[in-house]
């Protein structure tokens, strides 16, 4: 039988005002298992907490339930009290007859009487509370970063920045990302490289940061602080130690006509390949799929001009194991394939392209050299459409297109057509949309530029269908304003099509079982108040794979994601909620469900040897928590059907007797 | 379809011990009567030619007694009519039991008999009971032979019959057949058109029944808990003296919660209750409502589907409006 | 509350973060609701066991009410969307056995909501009220 000691709090008058703290203090002393009931006027006070601490001395008290206000404001309080006075904090309850009585209530006799009925309702809970510590892990001060755009390598040098050793794992063979595909960025028209490979060149160059370029993570273990991934090096037939990036074998390559994949294959290179000059690292690696030497055993030339010796046509996949304390996803994005949109002729047209070919095309190191010309036949196109939302906003196509808004389309739409206008004015631009959503720190500026300006008709209202005819476009579109259709001959279409989850975030999330929105973007921990955490404890997000995000955005979020991070690794130790879940092995039946529900992947399930009848063995699948990932929100309890997984802090037995109680 | 005969049966389940793929043989015996078959092992081929019986009243569901029987060692063989594999499926997503540890030989099934409608036809004193094709005779000591259509005295479960195709089987003997278009539901239906006070007297009636004798839960294949919270000091619903526990009076509906998105609908627990409550017509109005309000779910149909319970979508109906979906 | 001279027993689950606070809002604001609703804090609607809610009302409950996070705002991302499911099925079920479906309910409450909690107590506790004294969960096995 525990001994309890109840503390009713005057609150000044603001309990005392509509409850007889006196007349409380004095029923609940009859309570069974009470042995100490007083009242005072500020229980939290300096006072208040020393009288508690000398009744737990003088009446040996096991239990303390405070009759005060919310346990919102003050059960820290009183758990620290009762800690400093030698007995587990997890045994203190509080009574809620502030908020949830003396302040809602307005006759005295009734707040009094349901006072006693919280007060009771604690004690009946204290009788079942057991001491609870908290558990602790070890952390491995040592961050993954999976992704390696412009959210992994800001989320990594803000990491590194701090001290901490981080490694990014980037399955293209360099870093960059997105980002490095753009030709200017908006708001402010500064060329993406000019920002970007600095920023590129300080990852390489950071000490604490390691790069596992032409890499994919193939396996995750472990929990927050303490995770053991495996990490899969694709062979790319290259001493990655020895290759200096002169790019000599890029030049001699034989095979000539590899799709380009960084110009999204508006051109061509070799078989052994750099992507981009500023690339990082800038090592060479061969496309096994071309490279003649790799299907056919004839060829050779690379491995001859290389100087360093360092081609290996017998190189390997490699699997690394690391340990980390804390993952990164920035997994980023694509553009939605447009092979479902074929009113814009998308397939049947070489000068229908999409915005980031449209990118490549604008950029300086692109396949035209920056010079705008039409894909089919080099020449300067004259009349140019821009179609907005293609696949996104899709509510009534979803099986066409995303029903999401992709958030950037407006404003790199407007960068387009004001470059173009820029650069060529003797061009004319008209952009079909929707909406036009310019929500963002000079971003309605730089749509009205392009505008007034620069003079780029927008027209509200959709593109019905593109077809080729002869060397034009014939874009029919409706113009919602002026009520009419449209028929436009146009040189160049340029479709802004919906940006989705790039495809190895699904599988990369199973391994981490993080949770995923049907759109397959990482969800949040809050989607207001943790935007940068996964549910699941240690896993961070940043970039688009959280949701659609432009630079500024995708920045910001980084270095957020990065401060999350660094608050983790910098703790020597993980202390958890003692609050979690816990599963009577006996009792366990191996169904599963427990696990199916838990949001963190706080529960596995393993053979476990029992003792059975007559000295003999029996295996069984049970279930296990592990205490440090579980938030100990309940939910396996109630899906458990055998009743074998629990709560502590919130047992079945203790919110019975808490039912009861109320019920008396 | 075509008609398993014992003999079938026995000669299967003979050589599949003799090629040594099983060590044993879960079926059925006679028991005091003819309507009271008794599940049974056999541990060779003498005693299956001795005593193993296959009639129209092998309505047990075999699939239970595999959580038992696979902890032995060796393998067992297991015949399953159609409705008795859903249950197997439903097991094995839950892990109850090694695959591995059986054989199991699907046998068609066009319905068994219940013995209590025979009794209500013809009265006490049955001496036997024989198939005739769409007929059955039965002979009393009181009143003679007399022949009943079988459709008349089918069981509950076999009349309504979800399904007659096989979703679990090593082999089948016979064609499998097809899920049936049943008209379970109807009397879930015509309960939820009756007022509140109309359903509060049906069940209070069949509920008052109730002896708290277990035997629902013990056969329900979805009841295989290691320790059943009824039975469990800890869980806060165990209570020994019964007279006016918890435990007591929320029995059927906590049972029946229990088990709702995993329970197959094999309609045990209505055949084994000695009061004949229709237990049944609890667990199905959660099917109903499941299939309702979360779209057609048939517990079993597919091994290591997502129960309804254990899922969501973020546009799920809301309670309040759930409980009014039974007005409509 | 009394409706009819019958003051009606109530137990209100809330989860920890959202409907809670929401309770406390509520007392923050003043904004009073009757005495015979008393709240047990769970940490998420979740954790709910229907059993707690049946036990409620087989210990002399007339009204049980549970309160979570809006649908997709729990603190646990996922927990209140369990708990609308159990709910829509456990009233259900209630329902069909011809009990008061006025004596259950389920209302998302969030922190900011204390206008919100003390009215939907109000008006649930009078509908309790004025059903009186919950005998048919009592009653259900015991045909006198």
């Amino acid at each position: 039988m525990q001994r309890i000691g109840v503390f009713v709090c005057w609150c000044g008058s603001n309990i005392a005002g509509t409850v007889d703290v006196a007349a409380v203090s004095d029923a609940l002393k009859s309570e069974p298992g009470v042995v100490f009931s007083t009242n005072y006027q500020y229980m939290c006070s300096q006072a208040g907490q020393e009288m508690i601490k000398e009744a737990v001395k003088e009446h040996k008290l096991t239990g303390i339930v405070v009759c005060s206000c919310s346990p919102r404001m003050h059960e820290q309080t009183f758990r620290k009290t009762a800690a400093a006075a030698g007995i587990n904090p997890y045994m203190v309850e509080i009574a809620n007859i502030r908020e949830q009585c003396s302040w809602v209530h307005k006759d005295m006799k009734e707040g009094t009487e349901k006072a006693i009925v919280l007060g009771r309702t604690a004690i009946a809970k204290v009788h079942l509370n057991a001491p609870l510590v908290p558990g602790e892990s070890p952390v491995t001060k040592r961050a993954l970063v999976i992704g390696g755009g412009i959210a992994g390598i800001q989320t990594a040098l803000d990491i590194a920045d701090a001290g901490f050793e981080v490694d990014i794992v980037e399955t293209k063979p360099t870093i960059g990302g997105k980002m490095a595909q753009l030709d200017k960025t908006f708001p402010t028209l500064d060329c993406a490289a000019c920002i970007l490979t600095p920023k590129m060149v300080d990852v390489a160059q950071h000490e604490k940061i390691k790069i596992y370029s032409y890499s994919e993570v193939v396996d995750v273990k472990g929990f927050v602080g303490n995770f053991d991934v495996t990490i899969k090096k694709k062979a790319r037939y290259v001493k990655e130690d020895v290759c200096t990036g002169c790019g000599l074998c890029t030049e001699k390559c034989p095979q000539k006509k590899v799709p380009n994949d960084f110009n999204l294959g508006m051109d061509n290179k070799r078989a052994i390949y750099i992507p981009f000059a500023q690339a990082v690292p800038k090592i060479a690696t061969i496309d096994a799929d071309y490279c003649t030497m790799l299907k056919t055993g004839k060829c050779g030339v690379c491995s001859k001009v290389c100087t360093a010796k360092a081609i290996d046509y017998t190189q390997k996949d490699e699997f690394v194991s690391e340990k980390y304390g804390a993952i990164v996803a920035a997994t980023g994005f694509n553009p939605i394939s447009m092979e479902k949109f074929d009113e814009y002729a998308y397939s049947q047209s070489k000068d229908v392209i999409t915005s980031l070919e449209f990118e490549r095309l604008m950029n300086a190191a692109g396949p035209t050299a920056g010079k705008l010309l039409r894909p089919s036949d080099g020449v300067h196109p004259h009349k140019i459409v821009f179609v907005q939302c293609v696949g996104s906003r899709c509510a009534a196509c979803a099986e066409k297109g995303k029903e999401y808004c992709s958030k950037i389309c407006c404003m790199y739409t407007a960068k387009h057509a004001m470059l173009t206008r820029d650069k060529y004015p003797d061009t004319d631009v008209t952009v079909f949309y929707i909406d036009v959503r310019t929500p963002g720190k000079q971003f309605d500026e730089f749509y009205r530029r392009a505008v007034e300006e620069y003079g780029v008709h927008y027209i509200k209202g959709m593109v019905g269908k593109v077809s080729p005819e002869g060397n034009k476009l014939i874009v029919q579109g409706s113009d919602l304003i002026a009520n009419k259709q449209l028929k436009i001959e146009a040189d160049l279409v340029v479709l802004a099509a919906a940006i989705e989850p790039d495809r190895s975030a699904r599988p990369l999330a199973t391994m981490l079982t993080a949770s995923m929105d049907t759109n397959d973007f990482f969800t949040e921990a809050h989607p207001k108040l943790r935007p940068v955490e996964s549910p699941t404890a240690g896993i961070f997000l940043s970039g688009a794979c959280q949701g659609p995000k432009d630079i500024p955005e995708t920045v910001s979020q980084a270095g957020a994601a990065a401060a999350k991070v660094i608050g983790l690794l910098s703790k020597d130790k993980l202390t958890g909620n003692p609050c979690v879940a816990h599963s009577d092995e006996m009792m366990c039946n191996g169904c599963s469900s427990c696990e199916k529900v838990c949001p963190y992947g706080a529960i596995t399930y393993s053979d476990k040897e029992f003792r059975g009848p007559n000295r003999t063995t029996l295996i069984r699948r049970v279930a296990s928590v592990n205490e440090a990932i579980c938030q100990g929100c309940g939910c396996c309890t109630v899906a458990c059907p055998s009743g074998a997984m629990d709560l502590k802090g919130f047992a079945s037995k203790q919110i019975m007797a808490e039912v009861d109680a109320i019920c008396k | 379809m075509q008609k398993v005969t014992r003999e079938t049966l026995i000669e299967k389940a003979i050589a599949l011990i003799a090629e040594e793929k099983v060590n044993r043989v879960l079926g059925w015996k006679a028991g005091e009567f003819s309507y009271d078959v008794t599940p049974a092992v056999f541990n060779d081929a003498e005693s299956l030619k001795k005593d193993f019986v296959f009639t129209d009243f092998c309505g047990a569901n075999f699939s239970k007694y595999l959580v038992k029987e696979t902890k032995k060692d060796g393998k067992v063989l297991v015949f399953l009519k159609p409705c008795d594999t859903y249950s197997f499926n439903q097991l094995l997503t839950e892990h109850r039991f090694d695959r591995e540890k059986v054989y199991v030989v699907g046998i068609p099934c066009d319905g068994m008999i219940d013995e209590n409608a025979i009794k209500a036809k013809v009265g006490d004193g049955i001496i036997s009971v024989t198939a005739d094709g769409d007929k059955i005779k039965v002979e009393t000591l009181y009143d003679g032979v007399k022949t009943l259509d079988k459709a008349e005295v089918l069981s509950e479960r076999c009349a309504n019959c979800k399904s007659k195709k096989h979703v679990a089987y090593d082999e089948l003997i016979g064609e499998d057949g097809e899920v049936a278009d049943s008209n379970r539901f109807d009397q879930v239906e015509m309960l939820e058109k009756m007022t509140p006070d109309e359903r509060f007297a049906f069940w209070q009636e069949q509920l008052s029944r109730c002896i708290r004798c277990n035997a629902c839960r013990n056969v329900c294949p979805a009841c295989t808990c290691e320790k059943c919270v009824f039975d469990n000091p800890n869980s806060g619903v165990e209570n020994k003296a019964a007279a006016d526990s918890f435990e007591e009076k929320m029995f059927h509906i906590i049972r029946a919660f229990h088990v709702a998105g995993r329970c197959t609908d094999c309609g045990e627990c209505s055949r084994v209750c000695p009061q004949h409550i229709p237990l049944h017509l609890l667990n199905r109005k959660f099917i109903k409502d499941i299939n309702t309000f979360y779209g057609d779910y048939q517990a079993g149909e597919e091994v290591g589907s997502r129960a309804p319970l254990v899922n969501y979508t973020k546009e799920d109906i809301e309670p309040v409006d759930a409980v009014k979906k039974g007005d409509e | 509350m009394q409706v009819n001279g019958y003051k009606p027993k109530i137990v209100a689950f809330c989860c920890n973060w959202c409907s809670y606070a929401g309770a406390d809002l509520a007392g923050s604001n003043r904004l009073s609701y009757p005495a015979e609703v008393k709240v047990i804090r769970v940490p998420c609607s979740c954790r709910v066991n229907p059993m707690f809610i049946l036990r409620a009302f087989q210990r002399g409950a007339d009204g049980v009410i549970l309160c979570g996070c809006h649908p997709g705002d729990c603190h646990y991302t996922s927990g209140n969307y369990y708990t609308r499911r159990r709910m829509a099925l456990l009233f259900s079920m209630l329902d069909y056995l011809g009990i008061e479906r006025d004596r259950t309910r389920v209302e998302w409450v969030s922190a900011a909501e204390g206008a919100k909690f003390a009215a939907t107590m109000n008006e649930f506790a009078e509908k309790v009220a004025s059903l009186g004294e919950n005998k048919r969960l009592e009653d259900l096995r015991c045909k006198k």
